[in-house]
């Protein structure tokens, strides 16, 4: 797939990747062997007809490849953009086996991008469902939320989301980039779910504007919770709250959400570093690193304490980090932040690590080595350790049982919780995983929501 | 009065759960800033907020030039644990600045909680002081300062807070609410007799809800947001230079947003 090239995209927020043609997605269609076992489908969290919407783009029938695709995923272009395909339906692709997969995301792409393109109106057009009378809450906009709802609407119950941000999306808006998701595509996606016939509350934090326990005594037969796990870790090391360290949440937020890239257009600031380290291997961190190279930063640094191989990020985005010219200092951690007298940092103190015997993950545990301390100048800091459910809701809820990790208990097959009417998916539910991951939950607990309301 | 606004806020949903201590995250426009305010007080019935403010950077200024009718588009809340209130006996509720808006539901809970509510409010000069009856209505004793001796008593309002300690009175709580530098004073004042001081933080936020860590605060050596863990937290513990240093870490930033700003809007006339 075409993308911009690495010397340029650095300095923009414009997207890299940049979708097939209608040449190269026929061409790529034309490979599938539309092989009767569709190991694909069964490899897709939320089920996708795969080799269907593959065979209508090899027909150039791509109203039905649409219909085909929204049967299932009321969010195709966002999906065709995050997800880990090499690890879900392109790894069970027959082919795969023989060589090169076919590029089912580039394709799923393809038919989102195809649409938003050619076709007018907010979405396909809407059979109305015989409406049910039950009115369901659902809390929350990330994907796990706006898939619950869209297949609730689908079924003809009543659904308002109640979101605590000024938008809706979730991690969609306020996470990942523009460069990597840009922001219409989601607002676009997000208008189809809600054009379903959805409620949209905005600024509204469930737990404290309203609670579960009075969603549940004013009307709705139903909540579904999908808050994600949105508070920051920090590494709990000496001057970490110096000013020029950020959460990777803080950062993004300011640099997706509130615009900070454009600043002065916009109001909220962000501090754009010369030499920025982000510390981290994930995905979040790549994104982090990638934004501050982009803020005109002059070097970025990824600070990982185990080597390349356990890096959890996808593949892909290391390479495009790399590619971009972020430095990647591996088997690194850093032991203190060192400010100046303004409070502001100014260097870290890191140290080496050696791999030793494997973990509880599997991944080899890191080991410090010992009298390796060095001075590190820095001036922005971002600290992208992964997050934790956010005890907002947990707290203010009766009888709503949580993990020792802060999660919200969660049937992983219904979606239930320990409390009647309410059922959780996504991130809150598992911890931070990835945006299918959160739809096939809200998909499943759609289902059972349906169940319990028509029983 | 100069500078400092009292804007009242059709926000039922928010109206309907306010508490003293409580605040809102607003953002004026598309553009804005998302920046936290606090409750000033509340009427439930009308479905309205009232916030106080006072032109500081771009957004606080912006929000000073709407009119009656005008619309904020993005009020959320209400955020921050209450301020805990309960019978503790002989209470100080010290304001400084437009904080006497913040600390006039405090004070009017703790009274009506049956404590004995002794208030102290300070301004810079005379022009700055408002809601002075109001305050007295809620207290069973009000002190009022000014920097100049424009108006009431002469001096910083941690001089009457000092002599009502040092009566040896049993004074069971003070609660101190106003800019950073003058919490801190209240704290230091306090401490030597060990009265427990409630101060209500107010550093940099964003989201308001815990999710970014943009508001840490250090209290008693550990990390804490302030916007899910406080804004209360005990004026003894707290880290005030780094609470000092994280308020100024956009200075430079805001300047640049204001001139721009002013430049294409041009000042008020
Ligand atoms: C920077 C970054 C990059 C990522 N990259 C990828 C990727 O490439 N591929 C991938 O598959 N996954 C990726 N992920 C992970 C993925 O985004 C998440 O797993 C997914 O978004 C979780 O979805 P969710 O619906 O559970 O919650 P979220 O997307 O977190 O949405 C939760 C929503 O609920 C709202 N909310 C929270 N509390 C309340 C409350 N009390 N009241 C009302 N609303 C509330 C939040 O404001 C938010 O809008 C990334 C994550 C981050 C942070
Ligand atoms: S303001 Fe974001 S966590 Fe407090």
């Amino acid at each position: 797939m075409p993308k911009q090239v690495p010397n340029l995209r650095a300095r923009n927020f414009n997207e890299v990747a940049l979708g097939y043609t209608a040449e190269q997605a026929q061409a790529e269609a034309n490979r599938c062997i539309q092989c009767p076992k569709h190991s694909c489908i069964d490899g897709c969290p939320v089920e996708i007809d795969i080799p269907g919407f593959i065979k209508a783009i090899r027909d150039d029938d791509m109203p039905e490849a649409v219909r085909i695709m929204k049967d299932k995923n009321s969010l195709p272009g966002i999906c065709g953009r995050v997800c880990p395909q090499e690890t879900q339906c392109e790894a069970a692709c027959s082919l795969a086996k023989k060589g090169a997969p076919i590029a089912i995301g580039r394709l799923e792409r393809y038919v989102a991008d195809w649409e938003r393109a050619n076709v007018k109106s907010a979405g396909s057009p809407i059979v109305q469902p015989a409406p049910t009378s039950k009115r369901v809450a659902v809390v929350g906009s990330g994907p796990a939320s706006l898939t619950a709802a869209a297949d609730l609407a689908k079924l003809g119950h009543s659904v308002t989301i109640f979101e605590a941000l000024h938008v809706a999306g979730g991690v969609l808006m306020y996470g990942i980039p523009e460069f990597r998701l840009p922001k219409d595509i989601v607002q676009a996606e997000v208008g189809y779910v809600v054009s379903l016939g959805i409620e949209l509350e905005l600024d509204t934090v469930v737990g404290k504007t309203v609670t579960v326990d009075e969603l549940l005594s004013n009307g709705y037969q139903a909540v579904f919770l999908g808050p994600g796990a949105g508070a920051p870790m920090f590494l709990n090391i000496p001057g970490e709250n110096l000013n020029g360290i950020y959460s990777a949440n803080e950062f993004l937020t300011r640099v997706n959400l509130m615009k900070a890239y454009r600043f002065s257009e916009y109001d909220t600031p962000v501090k754009v570093g010369k030499r920025v380290a982000v510390i981290g291997g994930g995905n979040v961190a790549m994104d982090s690193a990638r934004c501050a190279l982009r803020l005109g930063a002059d070097e970025v640094y990824i600070i990982y304490r185990r080597s390349e191989v356990e890096m959890p990020a996808r593949r892909e985005e290391v390479e495009n980090a790399m590619e971009e010219g972020i430095q990647f200092k591996l088997l690194t951690n850093p032991k203190s932040c060192i400010g100046d007298e303004s409070g502001q940092v100014k260097a870290l103190e890191l140290y080496e690590m050696e791999l030793g015997e494997p973990d509880d993950s599997g991944r080899r545990r890191p080991i410090p080595k010992p009298g390796t301390e060095y001075i590190f100048d820095i001036d922005v800091v971002v600290v992208a350790l992964g997050t934790r459910p956010n005890p907002i809701i947990p707290s203010t809820t009766k009888d709503l049982e949580t993990t020792r990790w802060g999660t919200i208990l969660t049937d992983e097959v219904t979606g239930k919780t320990s409390k009647l009417g309410v059922w959780c998916g996504g991130d809150m539910a598992t911890g931070a995983a990835t945006v299918i991951s959160a739809m096939g939950a809200g998909k499943r607990a759609a289902t059972n929501i349906d169940e319990y309301l028509e029983a | 009065m100069p500078d400092i606004h009292l804007f009242k806020v059709a926000a039922p949903n928010v109206a309907k759960k306010a508490q003293a201590g409580q605040f809102v995250v607003i953002r004026i426009d598309e553009r804005g800033e998302r920046i936290p305010l606090t409750i000033a007080d509340w009427d439930r019935e009308e479905g309205s907020i009232t916030i106080v403010f006072m032109e500081v950077g771009t957004t606080t200024r912006r929000l000073a030039l709407l009119e009656t009718g005008d619309f904020i588009a993005d009020f959320i809340g209400p955020l921050g644990l209450p301020t805990h209130i309960e019978k503790f006996g002989t209470v100080i509720c010290v304001a400084g600045g437009f904080a006497v808006a913040t600390i006039m539901p405090i004070a009017r809970a703790m009274r009506i909680e049956g404590n004995r509510v002794i208030s102290i409010m300070g301004a810079r000069n005379k022009s700055l002081i408002f809601w002075e009856d109001k305050l007295r209505g809620v207290s069973d004793q009000l002190i009022v300062t000014t920097d100049d001796g424009s108006h009431a008593r002469q001096g910083l309002v941690t001089e009457p807070l000092k002599e009502l300690l040092e009566t040896g009175e049993k004074i069971d709580r003070v609660i101190a609410i106003g800019p950073s530098i003058m919490m801190k004073f209240c704290a230091k004042t306090t401490q030597p007799f060990g009265v427990k001081t409630i101060v209500s933080l107010n550093p940099i936020m964003v989201d308001g809800t815990g999710m970014c860590g943009c508001c840490r605060v250090s209290v008693g050596g550990v990390t804490k947001f302030a916007c899910v863990d406080g804004p209360d937290f005990d004026g003894h513990q707290v880290d005030w230079d780094l609470l000092f240093a994280r308020q100024r870490i956009y200075l430079d930033e805001e300047k640049r947003s204001f001139e721009q700003w002013q430049s294409q809007y041009g000042t008020r006339s």
